[in-house]
């Protein structure tokens, strides 16, 4: 692989956002040529805050036609600064918006997109990338012919590495395809990436039949907000009323891989286990020693989880306060 | 305790499943002959009709745009389909007769020898196979991997097959037989209708044929409603199967006898095991045992899970890895519970629904395969010029082929056997060989059955036994039923009806027999009751709740197991 | 107003799933199901038809057994399927596939190209965005609510941050997120005309796509091996006598998840 390495800073507001901050830290960590680069209208700012993170050199395309979050005018941008670089890789972290960008380039570029993107490294001089595959059961090692390689990486799976430092900034000037400006943004979402559902969230606090009573979801609700996390649940308390079938879980509900997923009173029976077994860390608290969770958890109590949660809440909640 | 499931029926309404057609003629749908059931004996009724069709084209014409439909309620033809098995070719065969040879119909293979094993726990007695167990000639299948077969055959010669729908009430009017009326989708689990409900629809046919299998739903009430029900009641075995990836190749068929079932009489442990070599890398076993056990704690995949641990089995299992899981129920009660009559008024009963099931010999595959084309052979002739289906009668001849032919003469060479077990392993045994060697004419009495759920109950602490599941030779229910393919979706009515305050026993006996972990013990009341806890997605249809007091009816179209290599 | 719904057929997701050790590439050979995701948009553009009046024909790049899941299509209500079916197509990543899928979709001259939100074997949400460019027609992903008349059409999309609302002069590129509606049943009508509903099966050739812009030639990613995910190594069990929260907090700790 040859030419820099772009990472696309995806920003919201005036911030950067932490995804495309990760991956640039890890871009740097497998390069010492690499760039950020930022489009939207009257991003100058956030652009400067790209150099604490790592990069050297960051782009910016500053354009009316970029202040929407929309994805075809960023091709046109990411495809002439390909072009203006030789750049040799370009990265994403995943996103709604990410996701079409890198894709409308592969198809601009006739280059190739790996997406989901769990790892990355060089080998051999060749960009190499890992990705779960088959809900979780396989991890697939994928490359790239021909360049530049286009990857998306999950989201979470790199965190951002301040380092202090700033970016020598480069303005970039596009010419965009009447195509890519077609779109027009009528009105857009400006909530802050609110209580993450549990499809987006990092933490999942999942209540199953050992809660007890419905009244046991007060439990995972309060873990879940001293965690900042989502709550979820399994297809036998959902089949019971307790809770709504959109948090649930399991190979007929959602498949979820946050990077920490605490099971209360889940016995893990294969039918939940396929929905949540490609999360980070597990950790299961049952009263039933021989409960099937306890053979995949990374960590398991067995005890009173009516004991264990309200502690372990406020111990974090201690801890967060100090 | 004298409890007895019997006492605790379920909620079904007299006639709930037979309405008249109601959907206004623009509405309805019309086909020539309508086949309910897409297994062995449907798809050969269909084969054989489309091969009848093609040399008669004015009765072609006559059936219409679509001459004939298959109903099937699984994903596709196969999904529900279970056996062994060991088929006998002779029928197909003849319903490919100048088509296809045995060669190019998908098989594992003759069998090669075979041998039987009766087993105690610590050791396996090889014995001379009885006389019931000669399968020289016959062939290793998986009765899935055949349907599928069997309804690409059809489709080339015409049949319009429609999966993922259920047969719900047959429609009756006139005295006879109309069509049924296929189940809505799309309901929720009050049974309100959700946003993308689909009402069923009324399909109409010249004839009706019911192939459904065991514990046929609409052929239960077709029984019912035109009183043909045999002199004794219908009972039935369950079986519960694996499919094994193996290291070492199989190269003879296995039965097993004994061990892991108790012998006394009073018990009532009537069954075995199979391992059935499928190619050289996988193998079939199975457990089939009587749904007329009297121990409450008697669960069916337990046994199958301790069987595994014996030493014959753990050899052959070595290195090994399942792949495949799923139970179904055999009609076991033989000649005695045949129905009266196969037929009708626009009606026909074929297949193991109709009863035709050898359970000494194992044997039921090719009976369907046979009905269904007799059946065929008939309904072609009833809809010649000059005669019509909706008469009394109009499938006589169907009735006396079936028999007359080799399929009535086996079921009433071993029409005793079955009942004669009621005495005991070794008093059965004894009579069963009597029985074999006089090709059914010793004893001149006749032996009877009582109905499963009619069987007294007792408990004998055998669940202590069962083996801990270890997750790589030995497995629970819930891993089994999501290897069974098994997605069915939560949010729909239960399809299954049963009484849900019952003695406790009776709630224990449920919980065990079911090998998908359906019922649980749930709450007691005060009264020496409990609840009875249903989770209806667990359901992979087998039919045992049906057997034993309660009643199964088809769930939404689509769910249930998704079995390929069964 | 004619509508092209771009539909794939996917493995039936039963537990029997597994990449071929092999080909590396997914086993295909088990029974095919319509991608769930791709109903939506079928359902949509039904919709769009039964309110405006119009055609809806539905696309897919497979094998000829993919005809069964174009099939179910039909059932619903599309009116035409067109399968491009080429052995020289296998092994396409997403630049050989959407070259030839946007070939494929230019002989429609469509109004309107919809897309399901993802698709169940590999998990990208990628492919419209690719189509979009080689079509040069505009794009709205992860629409949840959609609304056409006859030139523009306004779509709410769902991003981490709320809902964009979005409007694009026709013809343009939709991908339906699976809020948007509830696909509707087959009826048992439906099934059987979809067997006499036209059923059109295109070689590449016919498309105009060389042989080296397709299958493995044509694509510009591989895979180089496969693997057990790492195993979790051993759990780390406590019996809790009051002490376990503190324990399973050091834990998390230790672990950087808090």
């Amino acid at each position: 692989m040859t030419g820099p390495i772009l990472v696309f800073l995806e920003h919201h507001g005036d911030e950067l956002t932490k995804g495309g901050l990760g991956v640039l830290g890890k871009a740097v960590s497998l390069s010492g040529d690499v760039a950020g680069v930022v489009l939207g209208s009257g991003v100058q700012a956030a652009a400067a805050k790209a150099g604490a993170f790592g990069a050297t050199k960051v782009y910016v395309c500053d354009d009316p036609a970029l202040a929407a979050p929309l994805p075809q005018p960023r091709v046109d941008a990411l495809a002439a600064l390909v072009e203006q670089t030789g750049a040799g890789a370009v990265l994403f972290a995943s996103s709604v918006l990410a996701a079409d960008v890198a894709a409308g380039l592969a198809a601009r570029l006739d280059a190739g997109l790996n997406w989901d993107l769990a790892g990355l490294e060089v080998k051999d001089g060749r960009l190499v990338g890992t990705r779960p595959a088959l809900g979780d059961s396989v991890l697939v090692e994928v490359a790239w012919k021909g360049g530049p390689c286009l990857g998306l990486v999950r989201s979470g799976t790199f965190d951002p590495q301040p380092g202090g430092g700033s970016a020598a900034v480069e303005e970039l000037s596009v010419s965009f395809r009447d195509f890519s400006t077609a779109a027009r943004m009528l009105d857009q979402a400006h909530e802050q990436a609110s209580g993450p559902s549990i499809e987006e969230a990092d933490v999942i606090v999942a209540g199953g039949r050992g809660l007890g009573a419905p009244e046991g979801f007060a439990l995972c609700e309060d873990l879940a907000g001293a965690l900042g996390g989502a709550v979820a649940s399994t297809r036998a308390v959902v089949d019971a009323g307790w809770y709504p079938y959109s948090t649930q879980v399991g190979q007929t509900g959602k498949t979820v891989a946050p990077k920490l997923y605490i099971a209360l009173g889940i016995s893990g029976a294969i039918q939940h286990k396929v929905g949540m077994q490609g999360s980070g860390t597990i950790v299961a608290i049952n009263k039933d020693p021989n409960a099937p969770i306890f053979d995949f958890a990374d960590f398991g109590i067995v005890g009173d989880l009516h004991q264990v949660v309200p502690k372990l809440a406020e111990l974090l909640r201690a801890r967060r306060d100090s | 305790m004298s409890v007895r499931a019997a006492d605790y029926p379920p909620p079904v309404a007299p006639g709930e499943f037979v309405t008249a057609p109601s959907d206004p003629p623009e509405e309805r749908i019309e086909v020539g002959v309508l086949i309910v059931g897409g297994g062995p004996a449907g798809l050969a009724c269909a084969i054989r009709l489309g091969q009848l069709l093609e040399e008669d084209p004015a009765l072609a014409e006559k059936l219409g745009d679509v001459p004939v439909a298959v109903l099937e309620k699984g994903k596709q033809p196969g999904s529900h389909l279970l056996s062994g098995a060991v088929v006998n070719p002779r029928a197909l065969r003849t319903l490919f007769k100048g088509r296809l040879s045995m060669q190019d119909i998908p098989t594992y293979g003759e069998v090669h020898g075979e041998a039987v094993y009766l087993l105690t726990r610590g050791a396996a007695l090889r014995i001379p196979p009885p006389p019931t167990m000669r399968n020289h000639g016959n062939h290793v299948v998986s009765v899935s991997q055949l349907g599928r077969f069997l309804a690409e055959q059809a489709e080339a010669l015409g049949t319009a097959i429609l999966p993922e729908t259920v047969a719900q009430q047959l429609l009756v009017a006139d005295g006879r037989v109309h069509g049924v009326r296929t189940g809505d989708r799309g309901r929720g689990r009050e049974g309100q209708q959700l946003g993308n409900f689909e009402p069923g629809s009324d399909i109409v046919a010249k004839v009706t044929v019911l192939a459904e299998g065991t514990q046929g739903h609409l052929t239960g009430a077709a029984l019912d409603r035109f009183g043909l029900h045999g002199p004794q009641p219908q009972i039935w075995e369950l079986g519960v199967k694996e499919v094994w990836k193996v290291a070492k190749p199989l190269h003879h068929i296995v039965h097993t006898m004994g061990w892991p079932l108790r012998k006394r009489a009073k018990y009532r442990e009537f069954g075995g095991s199979f391992v059935y070599p499928m190619g050289e890398d996988m193998v079939s076993l199975g457990f089939v045992a009587g749904l007329d056990s009297r121990d409450v704690e008697l669960s069916v995949h337990d046994l199958l899970q301790e069987l595994k641990t014996h030493r014959l089995l753990r050899k052959l299992l070595a290195g090994g890895e399942r792949v495949a899981w799923g139970a179904k129920t055999i009609t076991g009660g033989g000649y005695h519970s045949l129905p009266r009559s196969f037929g009708a008024p626009g009606l026909v009963l074929a297949g193991e629904g109709a009863g035709l099931v050898n359970i000494p010999t194992l044997k039921g595959v090719h009976y369907a395969i046979e009905s269904g084309r007799l059946a065929a052979e008939a309904i072609v002739r009833s809809l010649q010029p000059g005669e019509t289906p909706t008469r009394v009668g109009a499938f006589a001849s169907y009735d006396e082929a079936l028999r007359s032919g080799h399929v009535g003469k086996d079921l009433w060479a071993v029409r005793n056997m079955r009942n004669a077990f009621d005495r005991g392993f070794f008093v059965g045994g004894a009579l069963a060989s009597a029985m074999t060697v006089t090709k059914g004419r010793f004893p001149p009495f006749e032996l009877h059955a009582e109905a499963n759920a009619a069987q007294p109950l007792l408990r004998t602490g055998r669940a202590k036994r069962y083996p801990a599941p270890d997750g790589k030779l030995t497995f629970d229910k819930l891993s089994s039923v999501f290897a069974s393919g098994n997605r069915t979706r939560d949010d729909q009515p239960s399809h299954i009806r049963v009484e849900r305050r019952v003695p406790r026993e009776v709630a224990e006996l449920w919980s065990r027999m079911c090998p998908a972990h359906v019922y649980e013990v749930g709450e007691d009341g005060d009264d020496g009751f409990v609840t009875l806890e249903v989770t209806p997605s667990n359901c992979v249809q087998c039919g045992a709740i049906t057997a034993r007091g309660g009643r199964l009816t088809p769930p939404e179209g689509g769910s249930g197991p998704e079995y390929t290599l069964t | 107003m004619k509508i092209a719904v771009c539909v794939k057929q996917v493995p039936d997701a039963t537990a029997a799933r597994r990449i071929d050790a092999g080909t590396k590439r997914l086993d295909r050979s088990g029974e095919g199901a319509l991608n769930a995701f791709d109903t939506n948009a079928v359902e949509e553009a039904l919709r769009l038809k039964e309110a405006q009046g119009g055609e809806v024909v539905v696309l897919s790049l497979g094998p000829e057994r993919a005809l069964d899941t174009l099939r179910k299509a039909l059932a619903m209500g599309a009116d035409r399927a067109v399968l491009v079916s080429d052995e020289a197509a296998a092994g396409s990543d997403l630049v050989a596939t959407s070259y030839a899928l946007a070939k494929a979709i230019e002989r429609e001259d469509a109004d309107l190209v919809l897309f399901g939100q993802q698709s169940s074997d590999s998990d990208g949400a990628v492919l419209f965005a690719a189509v979009a460019e080689r079509l040069g027609a505009p794009l709205i992903s992860q629409v949840a609510e959609l609304t056409v008349t006859g030139v523009a059409a306004t779509g709410k999309r769902q991003t981490e941050y709320g809902y964009d609302v979005i409007e694009v002069p026709l013809p343009a590129v939709i991908a339906v997120s699976d809020s948007i509606n509830e696909p509707r049943y087959p009826s048992l009508k439906g099934i059987m005309s979809a067997k006499s509903k036209p059923q059109e099966i295109v070689a590449l050739a016919e498309l105009g796509v060389e042989a080296a812009r397709a299958g493995e030639a044509g694509s510009r990613t591989e895979v180089l091996s496969l693997a057990p995910p790492p195993t979790r190594g051993d759990t780390i069990k406590v019996e809790d006598d009051g002490a376990a929260a503190q324990k399973l907090l050091d834990y998390l700790v230790e672990k950087r998840l808090v």
